[in-house]
This record gives structure tokens, C-alpha cells and sequence, in this order.
């Protein structure tokens, strides 16, 4: 399963495993990484998943899609990098990637 | 501080509140109770990607075991709570033992309303309620069985995309004279209607079901006076809220658990949170809500009056459904006399139709249309006036509306 590695604002890192399919917040959720409130469940309703993708990953993931790139507008402290691990969907070649969680969903 | 909360009932509520009470800083006990079998669990992706074969079962939990473990929250599935005993606060289990609470958090849901009609008890007769509800359908949900789903609603319709999906031959039965009448516009229903059909399903509206016929098991269907063959029927009729336990110790109820803004019952040690409760809405009008978003924020407001910190419930409700392609948003509640305003073209399966209270945007209804969907969210919490021929306008990008 591939690798994820989520880091906290204070450089805490935690890898957990994610299976192929699965969305990067449901894995955060499953491993109870801190951080990722995930309140709606993935409904893309909330923000509350919000993660920076390291500089290096962004480009490689997947475009985000409209729905994304609006809640995102309703997000704190949004960057360039910014992304709803909700909308993250696993696949193989994301083995490795990197993603840091803000001090704050709200 | 409390020391001892029990909750009664496992699901979205319930595990909300387990995480709002130690988000706050609760650091005595808590035990939630539930009958199912199951930790808290997503329902909506049971009529949906779970019946469709596409969603794994260990992903409908809501969190990992070891949530309940680092949380101290002791869990007792597949337990009934049979009584409260409000005098000495204990919750009488139907397993003879007694919990003693400090405060009790009743997050006990709905189950699905039934039919009584001749047959009703036939096999081959299924409800979609619960894990195990879909578990007994998946048997008999197989290409080519001829299903006869009663009720076009959100359960209805959504059974009937996969069915159609998965090969089945499809038939809905709605009393209403359209689809999903309690919860969208006339025209929403109709381009769903449309939908629906274009995806071979056969709908027959303004057509009450009267029996069902065969011998033991399901073979025919009789509605508006006809009989109809079908192998399934999948009963969608709504739910009922589960306020007995609250009813029969005294609490005040009326189709559901009275609570104030604060999630707090008529007895200052009783809250109740989800689609089990009577509340005031934002509007001020008593509503009852069957939704995620109010079982996740009234369950936060209840932790947080649990905790003698309370504060006024008063978030926009938000609702979703998926069929086909198509994802259904909606915020807000209309009312029969708002004036409707149509952003976008239904034929292009993208639009919105937006509801204007005295000039104020108070409800939403967006196909596959995020920034309709959100940005008139957002509008709605803020009381927001827009003129309609702005909203109207697709070429006023719906951005600039929040902005003013």
C-alpha cells in the first residue's frame, strides 16, 4: 500500500499506509493522524481536511476539481499547495508523497 | 463538570459528540449505546456507492476502534437502552444492568416508516435503513430482477440509479405528483424525472401503492389500480424519529425530541442531538431535520451545553444526494411562496435554483454546481440580499455575490 506521510505544524511526522482507492483523508482519519477533523465524513462539505501537498508532489497530483477549488476559498490559511485531502484519491504512484497539516481547520 | 455521559445511540451524532466533548476538554466517562452490531457508521453511502458494490464496508465507520480506545469512550453494541429513570439518572439496558449519568445525550435517530397495505410482510419486501438492510438486499439486487421501489425520494431514486446501473429493471411508485416533492423545487424534480427516465427507469407518479401480491414471497405489485410484476420491492416512504425512550420518561415530544437552541431537553441533564430531535431552526420556525449536517452540529452544541459552555444552534442546513452523475446540493430550507430564481440551464445538467425570501437568499438547490452550491451557503448564513437578475446572470460569476 502506498506510503503517506503527514506532517504536524510542530515537525511531528507520522507514515501511515493507504490503500489504492481510498482518499488520503480517510486514511488520515483511520490512523487518527491529528489534525484532520474531516467533520462532513468527505461529503466536500466542510474544509476541515485541509492539507498542504509538499512543493515537490504538487504538480504530479490530480487537477482539483471545481467543488475543491470553491470550498478551498472557504478555508483558513490557504497556499498554492493547498488541497482537501477528502478529494485526494490513493493511487499507486503516490507512494512517498508528503503532506503538512495546518495548526487550525476553523 | 459532569462525570459520567452516557449516550444513547452510535451513529453520526453520537461520535460527534464523543469527539466535541474531548475536543472541549471532558476528562471524565463516557459510554455511547447502540443496538446495531456496529461502531458509528457514514449512512448515506449505503443507497449509493455501498449498494453499487463500489465502497468496501470497513470504509462506512466513521472512525478506527482505536478512536474509542484513545478516547475512553466505552462502547456497547448491539445493546438496548429500554428505559431512563430521570428521578435516580440511571439508563435502564435491556440486559438488565443500569447506568448511572451525569448528563445523557440521546442521539437515537429514525427508523424507516412502514407500509401496512395487504402484503406488506411478504418476503422479497426490503427497507434501507441500516448496514444489515443493505447486506439483505444485495442478495436479490441482480441484473435483470424486476424491482419496484415505493417512494420518490432521496432512498427511492438513489436505489433506482444503481438498480439501473447494475442492470436491473426498475419501476418507481410516487403518491406525489412529482419527485422528492418535501425537499426540491418544481423544477428540480422534473429534471430529475427526466433523468430517470432517460436512464430506463419507468416512473409512475400520482400513483398510491394499494398491495402487495404473492404467495410467501413477492410477485406482484398493485398501485393505481394496476398490477405490476416484480420480483424486489424497495419501500422508501420516509422515517420516523426514535423518541420513545425520551416519550415514555416524560420529556416532551412531538414527532420527535423537543429540544431548545441548545440541544438541551425539557430536563436540564437530558440533550438530545440529530434526527431525533424538534428544534428551532435558524429561522425560528420548530423543525425536525434528517440530515448529516444537523446530526454533526447539534451534537457539537450538545457537547458544549453538556459542558455548561452552551451556545446558540444555529447553522444552515445542507443535504446532498447522488444519481447517475449527477450530485444533487442543497442548502438551506425553502418554502412554498419564496420567489425562485433558475441560474443556468437544466438541459446542460448544471444549474441552480436559487429561493429569495423579502429580497435575502435562503435556500439552494444546485446540480452539479459547486460554487452555486457553496458561495449560496455562505450567502444564506449571512442573510445575504442579491438582486435576481444578478444571480440569474452566468455571467456574474457567483464569487463576486459572496464578496459584497
Amino acid at each position: 500500500m502506498p506510503k503517506i506521510t503527514f506532517v504536524q505544524p510542530d515537525g511531528t511526522e507520522q507514515t501511515v499506509e493507504i490503500a489504492v482507492g481510498w482518499s488520503v483523508m480517510e486514511g488520515a482519519v483511520r490512523s487518527l493522524v491529528p489534525g484532520i477533523d474531516a467533520d462532513c465524513g468527505g461529503a466536500c462539505a466542510c474544509a476541515t481536511c485541509h492539507v498542504y501537498v509538499d512543493p515537490a508532489w504538487a504538480a504530479a497530483l490530480p487537477a482539483k476539481s471545481e467543488m475543491e477549488e470553491t470550498m478551498l476559498d472557504f478555508a483558513q490559511a490557504v497556499e498554492p499547495t493547498s488541497r482537501l485531502s477528502c478529494q485526494l484519491r490513493v493511487t499507486s504512484d503516490m507512494d512517498g508523497l508528503i503532506v503538512r497539516v495546518p495548526s487550525s481547520q476553523h | 463538570m459532569p462525570e459520567q455521559i452516557v449516550i444513547i445511540g452510535a451513529g453520526q451524532a453520537g461520535v460527534q459528540a464523543v469527539q466535541s466533548l474531548r475536543g472541549e476538554g471532558y476528562a471524565g466517562a463516557i459510554t455511547m449505546i447502540g443496538d446495531e452490531a456496529y461502531p458509528p457508521y457514514q449512512r448515506p453511502p449505503l443507497s449509493k456507492a455501498y449498494l453499487l458494490g463500489a465502497f468496501a464496508r470497513e470504509r462506512l465507520f466513521l472512525k478506527p476502534d482505536a478512536f474509542y480506545r484513545e478516547a475512553g469512550c466505552e462502547l456497547l453494541l448491539g445493546t438496548h437502552a429500554v428505559a431512563i429513570d430521570r428521578a435516580a439518572k440511571r439508563v435502564a439496558l435491556g440486559d438488565g444492568r443500569a447506568l448511572p449519568y451525569d448528563k445523557l445525550l440521546l442521539a437515537t435517530g429514525t427508523r424507516v416508516r412502514k407500509l401496512s397495505c395487504p402484503g406488506a410482510t411478504l418476503t422479497g419486501v426490503h427497507y434501507l435503513r441500516d448496514i444489515a438492510d443493505v447486506d439483505g438486499l444485495q442478495h436479490v439486487f441482480k441484473a435483470g430482477a424486476r424491482i419496484a421501489i415505493v417512494g420518490g425520494g432521496y432512498i427511492g431514486l438513489e436505489v433506482a440509479a444503481v438498480g439501473a446501473k447494475r442492470g436491473l429493471d426498475v419501476t418507481v411508485f410516487e403518491a406525489a405528483d412529482r419527485l422528492m416533492a418535501r425537499a426540491v423545487s418544481q423544477t428540480v424534480s422534473e429534471f430529475f424525472a427526466r433523468e430517470h427516465v432517460a436512464a430506463g427507469i419507468k416512473l409512475n407518479l400520482n400513483t398510491s401503492v394499494e398491495a402487495f401480491e404473492g404467495k410467501e414471497k413477492i410477485g406482484a405489485i398493485r398501485a393505481g389500480g394496476n398490477a405490476y410484476e416484480a420480483d424486489l420491492v424497495l419501500v422508501g416512504i420516509g422515517v420516523v424519529p426514535n423518541d420513545m425512550l425520551a416519550r415514555e420518561s416524560g420529556l416532551p415530544c412531538q414527532d420527535g425530541i423537543i429540544v431548545d437552541r441548545n440541544a438541551m431537553t425539557a430536563d436540564p441533564s437530558i440533550f438530545a442531538a440529530g434526527d431525533c430531535t424538534r428544534h428551532y431552526g435558524r429561522e425560528g420556525v420548530e423543525i425536525r431535520l434528517e440530515c448529516v449536517q444537523n446530526a454533526i452540529d447539534q451534537a457539537k452544541h450538545a457537547a458544549l451545553a453538556m459542558l455548561d459552555r452552551p451556545k446558540t444552534y444555529s447553522e444552515v442546513p445542507w443535504f446532498w444526494s447522488d444519481q447517475y452523475d449527477l450530485k444533487l446540493q442543497i442548502a438551506g430550507l425553502a418554502r412554498p411562496g419564496d420567489r425562485t430564481i433558475l441560474r443556468g440551464d437544466p438541459s446542460s445538467r448544471k444549474f441552480a435554483v436559487f429561493h429569495l425570501r423579502d429580497g435575502a437568499v435562503v435556500a439552494v438547490e444546485a446540480v452539479n454546481a459547486a460554487p452555486e452550491y457553496l458561495i449560496g451557503r455562505k450567502l444564506i448564513g449571512d442573510g445575504a440580499r442579491v438582486a435576481p437578475e444578478k444571480l440569474a446572470d452566468l455571467s456574474v460569476p457567483m464569487k463576486s455575490m459572496a464578496q459584497e
